[in-house]
């Protein structure tokens, strides 16, 4: 048994020894024990360094709002976890735990000269540094702070755990299974409806697992809870433990995480380690307690200085006296129950400071009979010991006059500032506070949910009004929900109800410069830090907060905020309302990235869309690309090519005799009905009311504002029929822009569209052979140049599959786009794989069909344009219809900004050196001029593996359209390079290899 | 997560389904052509940014695919209403009245 175990005492298991390291030693502590619990019943309070100053920590309280013991878990490689709370991860055999922020060691930190350097890192300290020289910045602070800063390791294996995600609807869930949320439950269950309790803790019981004293309806604390579980289970009320309601949000909608694993040795098989479950509940009860408040004092954060409540869960819960001479410091009467308990355990209290003058005469006669001395109208000025508390100093107040220090030998401080209601969730729904003065601490108010809070968390204090409001309340929800609301009574003896003050910074006879009086704990933020940083101007507390980092650490200011709001607000002089509280976001407490991402991680992170010659791809090692959710083959590299090597054989294939390309993924829209012409007429910038059945038309897609949008081939199938091409990324896209303009601007016109994308199977032939390597397989057809001219299209047999057979091409060789029903796709391309094999057919990928087309000076939206860029700008005025009435963007064309002179225009480079540019590089017209230049434009494609014998590149340059031949410059880290205006056609100008 | 009641579809669904889609009760004009650079430029960029009921549209992405409109209030994200393109603008102090 540990020196600080009380044998039989508490809910741990005392015939389950577990052992488990912190730092590399091992501890022995019992089943149930929190890390924080064993190793405080081996008298170690030690557990971290703070994270700005790194001063010795220890753990302040005993659930999820601790801000200081934060530990490393490790369950053997790839399962290590910075930052978890040592008062809630549960202990089990072989687990290893490691204190932070420490350097060489927790005793003994160097980092801790940071705490000497108080003056540097005060308020705002961030904000202030950046406007300093930046040399500065550069050789002093970023080092130092680079060294100090980080909260934790971060992990660096890959997680081997798997997440999981639930969805669940109930009619009531209820936040909080302490005395009111239980007497909820109570009341909802056994009526018919699906009822759900959660806590955060591995066991229920909330404020009756600490303070088991009181007698309910005759029964012991822990009898009555046993009981009461039990016939919640048995009425059929789902029960979770060891899951938090992490955020509420719209129309009761609240996330919570369950966490499966962390407490176990062994890890049971196919169980995920988290589960994040998504509910939504019709009636939503909150009773999640509230949570005790430090006191603001010299040396208040120094370990064995502990909230006094925590001291009485760490007592009942876990058989664990937390010291053996305590002193107490109260503002509260709460706090004198935790003297008690102490004593009564064996403990031997020094003293119970309280500021206020008087305190209830029980309380003072109950103290005395136990032979504690009490110091009524005192206040704390101080605490000794390295790196654990050993004496406090306690002076007498008269009125504002603080007197003569006394020290007072002791190994713990417990310390009660009173209590704040836990409205974190209740702020989620934008409920609103109101301040309550006798209290001094916010209560909520209105909701808009369909949520109740009751207990602890609307300022109600001692089990048995907590037990009588929850009975009470839930009614409201369950009428709503339809069955009858009742109410049980309850009658609890020895509860221990109180009252207290508020105090912001306790009194002190010392210079209020120097104390570090700690607020926020976890950000190292004092009460000094906040009152400068209202003398320094912050006004608004959101500033405050912001200013001095206080509640922004992973602790979310649980026990800060109240604190950090009083002194901000006297700093201001103004009431607490008047500054108002900071905003509770979610999530209540640290979550993992891994419960957020469920199975959205590995093969399952995003979709991969395949095509039907995918597999062909594959088998023929082909190198794949994503291209919006799609995976395409971008090069097919022989054995030993580079990618630069297997694109220019590509491309040099396709010109010189026949390549074969996967266009399946384009993306398709079939328009039909009897206006679908006039309405792709209005969609697109080119004239399609006069394109004739079996012709194909290249179309431009503007947005009204007059930039391009996308662009494609249209065929007209028939009279009624188009078949619409996209880009692969603007597929979903552009049908949605359709679909507004139809249903919303145009609702008159009857036509039907369609996304056909995954319908068809299309492969492109292209090179001087392909008409050849084609003729034999398409029936009754005969591909001339009379016959199916460019730009035709035609439904027709393919290798006896039905086919839709196009005469286009995007590489300026002759080109075939044979589309299929997709399931044919891989059939038709391995046949004219096997005849191509006469023409030495070439399989090509998306970066040889880059090359090609960008030798044709064809352009790809999204990389030759950018949202920004006009038909005109692009060079490409032909494809505008002038003469139509209206289409989408028209109007746009003519806005000023669209007309004005030197707009960045589309034009070729080629650079003096034959040297390829980057894309995205910046282009000059004077490289000499002083830094920084005037930029003209961007390099927008470059490349040189094509069949040209230079490198290409395509480049949008303001006026460029008027600066042909003349000579700009790319300015490069380490040179600058010159190019040459050009167009933007670099092959065949005169279309001659177009033809048949 | 908001939940939305497509007037098309006739149930109350998951925000998920549904995409946002711009304020609503802009027309597109009739002559395009005929519009001065301000009352184009106005038609495109300029919107309302209301704090409080705003008419929005929205569209049911992944269900029936259809535009429709709606009156949420920008703080509370409550929806007062959802109604189909096309269908006149609904009386607000009405609206707010009866969702009181
Ligand atoms: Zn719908």
């Amino acid at each position: 048994m540990s020196k600080h175990r009380l044998r039989g005492r508490g809910r741990v298991d005392a015939s389950q020894p577990v052992v488990f390291t912190f730092d590399g030693k091992p501890y022995t502590g019992l089943k149930g024990d929190t890390v924080a619990s064993a190793l405080l019943a081996h008298g170690v309070h030690l557990m971290g360094r703070s994270f700005k100053y790194h001063r010795p920590r220890g753990a302040i309280a005993a659930g999820s709002e601790e801000p200081n013991a934060l530990i490393g878990t490790r369950r053997g490689p790839g399962r290590f976890e910075p930052n978890t709370r040592a008062t809630v991860q549960e202990i089990w055999d072989g687990l290893e735990t490691n204190s932070q922020n420490k350097f060489p060691s927790l005793k003994w930190d160097v980092g801790a000269v940071n705490d000497a350097a108080y003056m540097l890192f005060s308020a705002g300290f961030y904000y202030k540094t950046f406007m300093w020289p930046r040399s500065f910045w550069d050789k002093v602070y970023e080092p130092f702070i680079r060294a100090a800063a980080g909260l934790g390791v971060s992990p660096s294996e890959e997680d081997p755990d798997t997440y999981a995600s639930r969805y669940l609807y109930c009619d009531l869930l209820i936040v909080g299974a302490g005395p009111a949320g239980i007497a909820a439950a109570r009341e909802a269950a056994g009526k018919g409806l699906s009822v759900v309790l959660v806590d955060e803790n591995s066991e229920m019981g909330g404020t009756l697992l600490s303070e088991p004293q009181s007698k309910i309806d005759g029964k012991s604390a822990w009898t009555w809870l046993e009981d009461e579980l039990a016939a919640l289970k048995e009425a059929g009320v789902k029960l979770m433990t060891r899951t938090t309601a992490i955020g509420y949000y719209h129309e009761n909608m609240i996330g919570m995480v369950e966490k499966l694993t962390d407490h176990l040795p062994t890890l049971p098989a196919d169980t995920p380690r988290e589960r994040m479950w998504r509910v939504r509940a019709k009636q939503v009860v909150l009773a999640q307690g509230a949570l005790e408040k430090p006191l603001v004092f010299h040396g208040n954060d120094r370990p064995g200085v502990m909230l006094a409540g925590s001291a009485q869960t760490y007592l009942h819960r876990y058989g664990v006296k937390v010291g053996e001479s305590p002193v107490v410091v109260t503002s509260h009467d709460s706090a004198w129950y935790a003297a008690f308990d102490l004593q009564a355990a064996g403990a031997y209290v020094q003293a119970i400071v309280d500021t206020r003058p008087q305190v209830r005469q029980d309380l003072q006669a109950e103290a005395r009979t136990r032979g504690i001395p009490v110091k009524l109208g005192h206040t704390v000025t101080a605490t000794g010991g390295r790196l654990r508390i050993n004496t406090v100093r306690v002076n007498p107040l008269n009125g504002t006059h603080v007197g003569n220090g006394q020290w007072i030998k002791c190994d713990a401080l417990l310390m009660s500032g009173g209590w704040t209601p836990s409205l974190h969730l209740f702020s989620h729904t934008k409920g609103s506070l109101i301040w309550d003065d006798d209290l001094t601490t916010f209560l909520p108010k209105d909701t808009p949910e369909d949520c109740i809070i009751t207990g602890a968390s609307r300022g109600l204090w001692g089990v048995e009004a907590a037990l009588k409001d929850g009975s009470v309340r839930v009614g409201e929800a369950l009428s709503k929900l339809g069955v009858e609301a009742t109410v049980s009574d309850y009658t609890v003896a020895d509860d221990r109800v109180g009252t207290g003050v508020t105090m912001r910074e306790l009194p002190t006879d010392r210079s209020a410069g120097k104390a570090k009086a700690f607020v926020d704990f976890q950000n190292d933020v004092t009460a000094k830090d906040l009152r400068l940083a209202v003398r320094e101007g912050m006004r608004s507390i959101e500033h405050v907060k912001r200013y001095t980092t206080n509640g922004m650490a992973t602790d979310q200011g649980k026990m800060s905020n109240i604190n950090g709001l009083n002194i901000a607000a006297d700093a201001l002089g103004k009431k607490q309302p008047q500054v108002g509280l900071t905003t509770f976001r979610p999530p209540y407490t640290p979550t993992t990235f891994g419960a957020f991402a469920g199975y959205h991680r590995g093969d399952h992170f995003e979709v991969v869309r395949k095509t039907q010659i995918d597999g062909w791809a594959e088998e023929n090692a082909a190198v794949f690309e994503p291209v919006g959710q799609w995976r395409r083959a971008r090069y097919f590299p022989k054995a030993g090519e580079t990618m630069d090597q297997a694109v220019a054989r590509e491309c040099a294939a396709t010109r010189a005799s026949v390549g074969i390309f996967d266009a399946s993924t384009l993306g398709k829209i079939e328009v039909v009905g009897p206006d679908a012409a006039e309405f792709v007429n209005r969609m697109y910038t080119n004239p399609f009311m006069k394109l004739a059945p079996g012709k194909c038309r290249y179309g431009l897609l503007l947005g009204d504002d007059g930039y391009i949008r996308d662009d494609g081939v249209i065929a007209r199938i028939s009279d009624e029929r188009f078949h619409v091409t996209t880009t692969t990324g603007g597929a979903a896209r552009v049908l949605t822009m359709m679909e507004d303009y139809l249903q919303t601007e145009w609702p008159d016109l009857n036509v039907w569209l369609t996304s056909t994308t995954e319908q068809w199977s299309t492969v492109a032939v292209n090179g001087p052979n392909a008409a050849k390597l084609l003729q034999p397989f398409v029936k009754d057809f005969a591909l001339t140049e009379d016959n199916f001219p460019h730009m035709s299209c035609v439904e027709v047999e393919v290798a006896g599959y039905p086919a839709r057979l196009w005469r286009v091409s995007f590489t300026g060789e002759i080109g075939f786009e044979i589309n299929v029903p997709a399931p044919y796709g891989r059939a038709l391309w391995e046949t004219l794989w096997d005849a191509g094999q006469a023409y030495d057919i070439t399989a090509y990928g998306t970066e040889t069909m880059h090359v090609l087309r960008a030798e044709k000076g064809y352009i790809i939206v999204g990389q030759d344009t950018d949202g920004t860029v006009t038909p005109y700008d692009a060079g490409m005025g032909w494809a505008v219809g002038t003469k139509k009435a209206d289409f989408v963007g028209m109007r746009g064309l003519k806005r000023p900004d669209l007309v004005a002179k030197n707009r960045k225009q589309l034009v070729g480079l080629v650079t003096e050196d034959q040297s390829c540019l980057e894309e995205g590089a910046q282009i000059v017209l004077d490289p000499n001029q002083p830094i920084p230049m005037k930029m003209v434009g961007h390099v927008t494609s470059s490349y040189h593996q094509g069949t040209t014998d230079h490198p290409i590149a395509l480049a949008l340059v303001e006026g460029g359209h008027s600066k042909m031949g003349e000579t700009v410059y790319i300015p490069m880290p380490d040179r600058t390079i010159a190019a040459k205006v050009t167009g933007t056609v670099f092959v065949d100008p005169e279309n001659a290899r177009l033809k048949i | 997560m908001i939940q939305i009641h497509c007037p098309y579809c006739g149930e109350t669904l998951p925000e998920l389904e549904f995409a946002y889609a711009g304020e609503a009760h802009i027309v597109r004009p009739e002559s395009p052509s005929e519009q001065t650079d301000e009352e184009w430029a106005a038609f495109l960029f300029l919107r309302d940014n209301v704090k409080g009921p705003h008419f929005e549209r929205w569209r049911h992405a992944h269900g029936c695919g259809r535009f429709f409109n709606a009156v949420r209030n920008t703080i509370t994200d409550r929806f007062y209403i959802t109604y189909k393109a096309g269908e006149p603008r609904p009386d607000l102090a009405k609206l707010l009245e009866e969702s009181k």
